[in-house]
């Protein structure tokens, strides 16, 4: 009897659709939680970091966590692991909705995908019955259609995790979709799914979770969210206006970069594209994710005119790289281009910020119209629609999109112009006005990302407490813990954003309560360090070195035109080797002996 | 009350129900459960209307459900020998039965306090003595509800 996990993992063999039932092995569950880290350790154990992400030999992991599916506020959390084609890094992307909680009713507390299947497969999970079915009819089909269509064939109230047309198409940055709107998003891990023939995963579970200590951990978990609904972030900000309200805040702050980070961190037209208008004009209703007790999800639709539509978002990254990255100020064309790639199922951080550098490649001559076969000048609120649309279909231009910024900018001779780390896109944050985001971009285990680790918090937020974001003082110890932190809570099934108004504490005491684990607060930072090291082993074995751990050249060089961080750069020098020296890390980025050794690696 | 343009479809509702009566995490044996009605960006919470005229208490063969003075409609566990007539017989289907547990799984309003009520983060459900006023609110929202389900059932 486990508390807290299911104790189960389904291994399916796509090459001969076998299916095979394991008990979780428990040290490692203890030593790496579950989701994004135990996820991680099953991928270092029977990957070789080497592969080709596309290559049979990959494998696809689904991980829920010993907190989704219970009480624990915003539990609803899962991850998805695999070698990312985006970047050759090690790739986890993390996931709320419904689908995580489901597999853990279901008694399961991962799945993993090995080998190819020869044609299109879907596996549905039903309990204890586990079939791999075709998935023929089904291929092609927008994330939308395939979704209705399953839990049509399959049962009504049943969850599903598939790809779109994007996954398919092996666009290097297409999403796994599940409950229609929510995504793994980064990494590309919807094309490995597409490479492996898997359209999708459905699960149906009636079975229960127990926890350790039922009283006390009910208990923590009414902590927990009453001290997130006295937070005014997770409390009044997010509910009211999504993860929208950061545009007009990191705009005020000089953060907000602009035009493919060409014209520093200031947006003239930012109050058009953010949280605030969104819910102006086209809020229909908050939505919230499993168990959640923040909602910051938004329903929206576009009543009318040419981007008429509905779906979910944008949130704060998308409302950005359409937006701001873009130079576009129409709202309702940003919420179209969004909802496109959740149909298709692709990530719009990426796909923005790709089409923004296409933007400036066409502005300087570049790119030219007869290849791109129409004109790209920034604030082109049509060419984000349509582009987006193509990059996803893999039509005319848009099969070069499909490859990402830094693979098309290069192609052109002009790498410089991908506003990418590791060849992954950088989020909403200027480096050259929050110095800890710029540190946080470069050393992050999955290319530039902003939740491995959200220094945003303290340097714009001041949560827990407010950080100069213009000096690097501390930085690279504060980047490590937040790291470690962000770590913890990929792998125990809640919510990054509870972070805002928990701590570690918090989260440990219902992690404790839960599962019946005996660990102090310090022990479980020191099991995000773990996870942490483990990324950072693959990475290194897969050809990473210290070179990669940089910035793009404009961030390094070009300084902030205006704003409170006028004339600044990103000041990585200053903070790259402090951070190596407080990881225990030597010179060249790679973990000590005695480091690995003191976390047991 | 239910107020269904409240509900962000989070669930709370089914998560602290199901650990109210068996102390572990199964939406599916909780005594409400929430309907998402994606098209129309709408969530439903549904749960036992306590009933003017409870048809599940009319065919309990061993009057283990009753109707209290304050007009809820409760389930004595001690008479019930799990017949299962009355999931068979409520119109609205608010009764399930927990097969694992062999307990009939029915809304008793947490003796006064319901916790579906007190943890809805959105204000969605909310627990109020049933005045003439807002019980006909209830009933009018319970026949449209009925109507809800005669559709998604056909």
């Amino acid at each position: 009897m486990m508390f807290g996990w299911a104790g189960k993992l389904l291994r399916v063999n796509l090459n001969d659709g076998i299916i095979s039932k394991e008990d979780l092995n428990i040290e490692d569950a203890k030593n790496y939680l579950g989701g994004r880290g135990l996820g991680s350790k099953i991928l270092t154990d029977e990957v070789d970091p080497s592969v080709e992400p596309f290559s049979s030999e990959n494998k696809l992991i689904f991980m829920a966590g010993p907190l989704t599916g219970t009480f624990a506020s915003s539990a609803g959390r899962y991850e998805v692991i695999a070698k990312a084609p985006l970047t050759g890094t090690i790739g986890a992307s993390n996931s709320g909705g419904h689908f995580g909680p489901e597999l853990k009713y279901a008694g399961y507390d991962g799945i993993i995908f090995e080998g190819k299947s020869d044609k299109p497969v879907y596996l549905y999970i039903n309990d204890d019955d586990v079939q791999l079915r075709s998935a023929e009819h089904l291929w092609g089909k927008t994330v939308f259609d395939v979704t209705d269509e399953l839990l049509k064939e399959t049962a009504e109230d049943a969850r599903v995790a598939c790809i779109g047309p994007a996954g398919e198409r092996l666009v290097l940055f297409a999403t796994v979709m599940n409950d229609k709107h929510r995504a793994a998003g980064r990494s590309g891990l919807g094309a490995v799914m597409g490479s492996k023939r898997l359209k999708a995963v459905v699960v149906r579970g009636a079975k229960s979770i127990e926890v350790a200590k039922p009283e006390e951990f009910l208990e923590s978990c009414i902590d927990a969210r009453n001290k997130l609904k006295a937070h005014p972030v997770a409390g009044a900000g997010l509910p009211t206006y999504g993860t929208g309200v950061l545009v007009n805040i990191l705009n005020q702050s000089g953060a907000l970069p602009t035009r493919n980070w060409r014209d520093g961190g200031y947006y003239e037209h930012a109050d058009e594209t953010g949280g605030e208008s969104l819910k102006d004009k086209y809020l229909v209703k908050n939505k919230g994710c499993f168990g959640c007790s923040i909602g910051c999800g938004r329903i929206t639709r576009v009543p009318d005119g040419k981007y008429k539509g509905s779906g979910e978002g944008p949130e704060y990254e998308s409302a950005w790289s359409y937006g701001a990255d873009c130079g576009v100020r129409d709202l309702a064309a940003i919420c179209k281009a969004n909802y496109i790639c959740n149909e298709l199922g692709q990530d719009p951080i990426t796909m923005g910020s790709t089409i923004a550098c296409a933007m400036e490649m066409y502005e300087k001559g570049i790119l030219t119209k007869e290849e791109l076969g129409r004109s790209l000048n920034f604030g082109d609120a049509d060419g984000i629609v349509e582009l987006t649309r193509m990059t996803g279909l893999r039509e005319g231009f848009g099969d070069k999109l499909a490859q990402g910024s830094y693979r098309l900018a290069d192609s052109f001779g002009h790498p410089e112009l991908s506003m990418s780390v590791k060849k992954q896109e950088m989020p909403a944050y200027d480096g050259r006005g929050v110095q800890g985001m710029a540190l946080e971009y470069a050393t992050s285990n999955r290319g530039a990302c902003h939740v491995r680790g959200y220094l945003t918090s303290p340097e714009i937020l001041g949560v827990p407490v407010k950080l100069d974001p213009l000096v690097t003082t501390d930085k690279a110890s504060w980047l490590k813990t937040f790291q470690d932190l962000t770590a913890v809570i990929d792998s125990v099934g809640v919510c990054l954003f509870t972070t805002f108004g928990l701590g570690l504490p918090e989260i440990a005491e219902m992690l404790r309560c839960a599962t019946g684990m005996t660990c102090s607060d310090e022990e479980f930072l020191k099991t995000g360090e773990r996870i942490w090291n483990l990324e950072r082993q693959f990475n290194l074995k897969a050809g990473f070195t210290k070179a990669d751990d940089t910035l793009p050249e404009r961030l390094l060089k070009e300084p902030l035109p205006k704003g409170p961080g006028k004339g600044m750069v990103a000041q990585l020098d200053a903070m790259l080797n402090e951070y190596y020296e407080v990881r225990g890390w030597d010179e060249s980025g790679v973990p000590t002996a005695e480091k690995l050794e003191e976390l047991s690696l | 009350m239910i107020s269904p343009e409240k509900c962000i479809g989070c669930r709370s509702c089914e998560l602290i129900c199901s650990f109210g009566k068996q102390k572990e995490f199964n939406p599916r044996n909780a005594a409400v459960s929430v309907f998402a009605y994606d098209e129309a960006a709408l969530s439903v919470p549904i749960m036992c209307m306590q009933c003017e005229e409870p048809s599940c208490m009319k065919v309990c063969p061993t009057s283990a459900i009753s109707k209290s003075m304050d007009g809820n409609v409760l389930l004595d566990s001690s008479r019930c020998i799990g017949c299962k007539m009355c999931i068979s017989a409520c119109p609205v289907g608010n009764i399930s039965y927990n097969a694992k547990q062999k307990q009939i799984v029915k809304c008793d309003l947490c003796g006064g306090e319901p916790k579906c009520a007190e943890f809805c983060p959105s204000g969605a459900i909310n627990y109020v003595e049933a005045t003439s006023t807002n019980l006909g609110k209830k009933k009018k929202l319970a026949g449209k509800f009925k109507e809800l389900f005669g559709e998604v059932n056909e």
